[in-house]
């Protein structure tokens, strides 16, 4: 049986589908047994279909460099 | 009351992303919303010194955003841009109850509701985001938003594997009880 540390990790695994296929039966095995990891599951599943939901944006790490760097130089 | 002071040098690590949700939202378009919100840094910039520090540098910023967001339409002459709120008072069923109240859009549905909700939905995980400690929210971001794959990631912050899976985990717990109170059914 695996511990709650690695059902969380797994479970965060399967936010973005790269769980493995013996990961997921350890998982559903786990979540039976478990209260709190199952309750963090359903937490964790909604946290990921609002993120898809909000359809976030951002700008890309080296756009924002050099808008830092634009920045500075008006400083 | 509070007062705020202004630190234009965290402006981009803080608020670039949430300015930039609000942009996008409003021109959709990434690469004129992504100049809309480097230009509002800029007069930012320029008028810090009217800064009075009432408003949290945020609000502040969204506020020059949205001027710019203004500007855009009127300088590309678009009929939003023009726009003003006309009314008309029918005549025709001019009877007793038949206000205003009745002619407009149905406020039971919610449909209409679902862009803006979204919308305020993506600026609070944006807030929620920019809470985190800068490496969590950097690989959150680019593991959820972005949808780059753990290998990649891992790669470009030469980081391991399960480095990455514990900070995502972080993040996302993190994230649960940031968003917690308005957010979730559950």
């Amino acid at each position: 049986m695996i511990s709650c540390d690695e059902a969380a990790i797994i479970c965060n695994k399967k936010q973005y589908k790269e769980t493995t296929f013996t990961e997921k039966i350890k998982l559903v095995m786990h979540l039976l047994i478990c209260k709190t990891c199952s309750r963090f599951s359903k937490k964790n599943a909604e946290l990921t279909s609002l993120c898809d939901k909000a359809r976030l944006h951002c700008l890309p790490e080296k756009d924002k460099v050099l808008m830092k760097k634009d920045l500075r130089n008006k400083i | 009351m509070e007062t705020h002071q202004l630190h234009p040098e965290n402006w981009v690590d803080q608020y670039a992303d949430y300015l930039f949700n609000f942009a996008v939202s409003r021109v959709s378009n990434a690469e004129l919303a992504k100049d809309l919100v480097q230009e509002t840094f800029f007069a930012g910039l320029k008028s810090a010194k009217n800064y009075k520090g009432t408003a949290a540098e945020r609000t502040w910023l969204i506020a020059i955003l949205k001027r710019k967001v203004i500007d855009h339409y009127r300088k590309i002459n678009s009929i939003k841009g023009k726009a003003e709120v006309r009314m008309t008072y029918s005549s025709q069923n001019d009877t007793d109850g038949d206000w205003l109240e009745e002619q407009v859009a149905d406020p039971f549905s919610i449909l209409e509701n679902d862009e803006i909700e979204n919308e305020e939905l993506g600026l609070a995980i944006q807030e929620c985001i920019s809470k985190l400690p800068k490496k969590q929210s950097l690989v959150f971001t680019m593991k959820t938003i972005q949808g780059m794959s753990t290998e990649d990631i891992c790669k470009e912050l030469g980081i391991n594997p399960s480095n990455l899976w514990v900070m995502i985990h972080r993040a996302r717990t993190a994230l649960m009880s940031c968003l917690n109170q308005n957010w979730f059914s559950i």
